[in-house]
Order: C-alpha cells, then sequence, then structure tokens
C-alpha cells in the first residue's frame, strides 16, 4: 500500500462505509461506518472476536469487503493510483518481523527492497528511527533476541521508515507489561506531535484507549455501538459499553 | 500452475534479487552435495552389483558399463535427485515459508508493497532450478563411480576401470546425459514451485505448517514421477 513516487505531507483522512464481512456464512463485519480526520488518533476497542483485526486487513488491504467502500481522503482503497499516492504502515499485534532478518534488515526491508536509498543511507535512517523508538545497539540482533515490547517498537521502526501518512496499530500493548504499553502509547502521541501522522489504533486496553485517543469507537458483534471523544464514550449509556468499560473483578472482603 | 505462471512473469527481476538467489544455491549446495555423492555412490554400487553378474555370466561383460552408465545418467541420478531434494530442500521451504505466512511475515511484506512471489518464491526456485542440475552432474560421476568400483572389486564381475569406462562410453553419449540434466532442470522446478506454493497457502499454527510440509514433499514425489515418464516419453523421439 505504500509508494514513495508522489510525497504528500501530514496525515490523511479516513473513511469507512457500510463494511461488511463474512466469513463462511458467519458475519464478521455487519455494516461499518466511520469516518477518521487527518492527523486524528482514533481508537477502536471492544472485545475479543469483535472484528477489530479484520476490519484493520480491510483498511490495509489484505482483506476485500463483501459490501461497502474505504476512503482514503476521499478516494476509494481500490483505486490502482491510491498505493502510490498514499503511504500506510500497519504495525502487527505481533510485530511480524521477519524472523530470518536482522532487526536493522527489517527496518530498512521497504527502502532496501524499493531501492529507495543507498545501503549506508539506509542503514543511517535505520539507526535514526531505532533511536525514535528508544531503540540503540540492536540493529545486529535477531528478533528472537528481543522481549515483545522491543520487538513491538521495531516493528513502529519499520513502519516509520515507510514515512506513513496513516499508521495502523494492532493491538499494541497487548502481551506487554504497563511501563511498556506506557511507552508504545507515548510513542503514538509523539508520533502524532512530530510528523502528524494519522493514527488508527485497534485495541481492548482501556488505560491505552483513553490515554492517546481523539476519539473512541466501541465495536462488538461486527457493529460500532458508539464513537465519540473518550469523555462522550465514557459517559454513552448503553450496557454493552458500560460493560466493557467497566469490567472488574469481583472480590469478597 | 498460477504460481508457477507468477514466478515466470517474475524472472526478468532476477538480476535484482541475486543475492538472495546466491544466498539459497550455496544452502541448497551446503545441504545436499555430500548426501548427494554417498547416495549416488551405492546406487551406482547396487546397479552394478545387480546387473553385472547376470551379463557377465551370459557373457555381456562389455555390456556392464553401459547399463550402470545409461541407467545412472537417464533414470536414477535426475529421479533420486530430485526425490532426495524434495525431502531435504523442498520439505525446508514449506516450513519456511509456512511459517512466515502463519505468523503474518508475509502480510507485513505486503504491506510494505512487496510481493512475496518476487521476494520469496523467485530465489528459491532459480537458485533450486540451478541446484539440482549440477548435483545430478555430481551423482552421475560418483554413481557411474561407485558402479565401477563394484565392478572392479566383486569376484563375480572383475571388470577393471578402463573397460569399464570404455564400454560406458561405448554406449553412453553425451546427449543421454543431457537427457538426464534436463530432466533433472523440470524436477527442480516442480519441487520449488510445489514447495513455495504449500507454503503461501497455509493455513492454521504449527499443525498447518507440518501439513504443508508433508504436501509438498508427497505432491513434488507424485509429479516428478508423473513427468518423469512424460519427458523421458517426449524425450526418445
Amino acid at each position: 500500500m505504500n509508494g514513495a513516487n508522489e510525497k504528500i505531507s501530514g496525515g490523511v483522512g479516513l473513511a469507512v462505509r457500510g463494511l461488511c464481512k463474512s466469513f463462511d456464512g458467519q458475519e464478521v463485519l455487519k455494516g461499518i461506518d466511520f469516518t477518521v480526520q487527518p492527523g486524528e488518533i482514533f481508537v477502536i476497542m471492544g472485545p475479543s472476536g469483535s472484528g477489530k483485526s479484520v476490519l484493520l486487513k480491510h483498511l490495509i488491504g489484505l482483506e476485500e469487503p463483501d459490501a461497502g467502500e474505504i476512503l482514503i481522503n476521499g478516494e476509494p482503497i481500490t483505486t490502482p493510483e491510491i498505493a502510490a499516492k498514499y503511504r500506510m504502515a500497519l504495525v502487527f499485534q505481533s510485530g511480524a518481523l521477519l524472523n530470518s532478518l536482522t532487526v536493522g534488515e527489517n527496518v530498512g526491508l521497504y527502502l532496501a527492497e524499493h531501492r529507495l536509498k543507498s545501503p549506508a543511507e539506509i542503514e543511517k535512517i535505520v539507526s535514526e528511527k531505532l533511536t525514535d523508538v528508544g531503540l540503540k545497539n540492536v540493529m545486529d540482533k535477531m528478533p528472537s533476541e528481543l522481549s515483545g515490547g522491543m520487538k513491538k517498537r521495531v516493528a513502529i521502526a519499520r513502519a516509520l521508515v515507510i514515512e506513513p501518512q496513516l499508521i495502523l496499530y494492532d493491538e499494541p500493548t497487548s502481551e506487554l507489561d504497563p511501563v511498556s504499553s506506557v511507552v508504545i502509547g507515548n510513542e503514538i502521541l509523539d508520533l502524532q506531535r512530530r510528523i502528524g501522522v494519522t493514527s488508527l489504533v485497534v485495541s481492548h486496553d482501556r488505560d491505552l484507549a483513553f490515554g492517546v485517543a481523539d476519539r473512541i469507537a466501541v465495536i462488538a458483534e461486527g457493529r460500532i455501538l458508539t464513537i465519540g471523544t473518550p469523555d462522550e464514550v465514557k459517559n454513552f449509556n448503553d450496557p454493552l459499553v458500560q460493560s466493557f468499560l467497566h469490567a472488574d473483578f469481583k472480590r469478597e472482603k | 500452475m498460477l504460481l508457477f505462471w507468477r514466478t515466470l512473469l517474475a524472472l526478468p527481476l532476477a538480476w535484482r534479487h541475486r543475492q538472495k538467489v546466491k544466498e539459497q544455491f550455496f544452502e541448497i549446495g551446503n545441504a545436499s552435495l555430500l548426501m548427494v555423492c554417498m547416495l549416488s555412490f551405492f546406487i551406482g554400487g547396487v546397479i552394478a552389483l545387480n546387473f553385472g553378474p547376470p551379463l557377465v555370466e551370459r557373457s555381456f561383460t562389455n555390456a556392464v558399463g553401459g547399463v550402470v552408465g545409461l541407467g545412472i545418467a537417464k533414470e536414477l541420478a535426475p529421479v533420486m535427485m530430485a526425490i532426495l531434494i524434495a525431502g531435504r530442500i523442498g520439505s525446508a521451504m514449506a516450513a519456511e515459508i509456512g511459517s512466515m505466512r502463519v505468523y503474518q511475515e508475509i502480510d507485513a511484506l505486503r504491506t510494505m508493497n512487496i510481493n512475496p512471489v518476487h521476494y520469496l518464491v523467485l530465489p528459491r526456485v532459480l537458485a533450486i532450478s540451478v541446484a539440482l542440475p549440477m548435483l545430478v552432474v555430481f551423482s552421475i560421476l560418483t554413481g557411474w563411480f561407485g558402479g565401477a568400483m563394484v565392478a572392479n572389486y566383486n569376484h563375480l564381475m572383475d571388470i577393471p576401470f578402463k573397460v569399464f569406462f570404455a564400454d560406458l562410453k561405448d554406449i553412453v553419449e553425451l546427449s543421454d546425459v543431457a537427457n538426464g540434466v534436463f530432466k533433472s532442470f523440470c524436477f527442480a522446478v516442480i519441487v520449488g514451485v510445489v514447495s513455495c506454493h504449500q507454503g503461501l497457502t497455509t493455513i492454521g499454527g504449527p499443525r498447518g505448517i507440518g501439513r504443508s510440509v508433508t504436501k509438498a514433499v508427497v505432491n513434488s514425489i507424485v509429479l516428478i514421477v508423473i513427468f518423469d515418464y512424460i519427458l523421458t516419453r517426449f524425450l526418445l523421439k
């Protein structure tokens, strides 16, 4: 979904209209509608199995919808020129680093494969991007030598190399300790401040969602229940939303 | 078939991926050369042992070199080596690409606008297509040597090296060796494409990877045997 021929700086707007998807007769997405403003951090939260990751795969073009459309700055994502015009990146839940490549090779893969820079320039950019996400002296390490949090930060660095106008994060804090989760959350905020990138975060981490989001959408069973600012979502009077937001342990005293 | 066609269309990019082709080529060579030589030496020996004594007994001593030479060059070396490579290299290809698919590494490539066929399949198919015919040349030579050793030292034959190779040279022509090498090239393409296809279509977790590996090896072997007949029929004309 990326190309570096025609550079358009700043974040892009995203609109999803009536998105539907079924797998083997089971409806996963049942008419999803939302818009994301350029430079906004938009968080989609919902319980496991609500269709969040499937939605994300549609947004990056890894899945094709049964019905509905996705627009980037008003242009359908299926338009061939979209890939050359806008740069998008996805930070996978698992990081999805190529295990046979070093961290440096992973981060510089996009530039190397598309021959956009010389090897020396790639090394410099990779080092810069890794420093941006708080990682030093890891370029020659293999992904298997990194912790979960480090892998996610490397995945973010790999996304940054593309100089994206839209970054999609799939459960960026899952499997991370609270400190690492905060580091990742701050990273998302910092990127928006520094490069004005549009961020779409899919997560069921309530702390992350209310900590970084400009707006939040709550999704359950393939439908969006509500969209609004963190305060609006907190006060939204719907039993499903409230039970998701206030789920807690009940321990007798 | 579709993957084969896509790989063919990607051929103009071969030079660009030469480094990856080189890496794969050396991996295949390192992993297989010793095994190929050992296997071929004993196959040559067994052929000589099986066919030599009856031929000598019937006064066809000068046919031993030819039978061993022809059998190895035209049939046994290309087929056995292709089966060996399907088990040794094809399984590894299917497992590697399959695990990349399961752990979303291939999705990650796609999001970076990197075509998995160009990045993963093309270098592997090219490397195996160059490596297998070369391994088959080694296989033919060591197979002949194995046959000659047995023919020389087995008391039922006692055929000197010089005589064995002179008889072999009388019957085996360069075109026979070329036929065997050409067949091995076709088998290499089959193993490469089938194994990569199984890897790319892997679904599920580790169990899915195991299934893909098994299918890659079994399907490759079945196709090798079928195409062996078709190619032999075609090359006979």
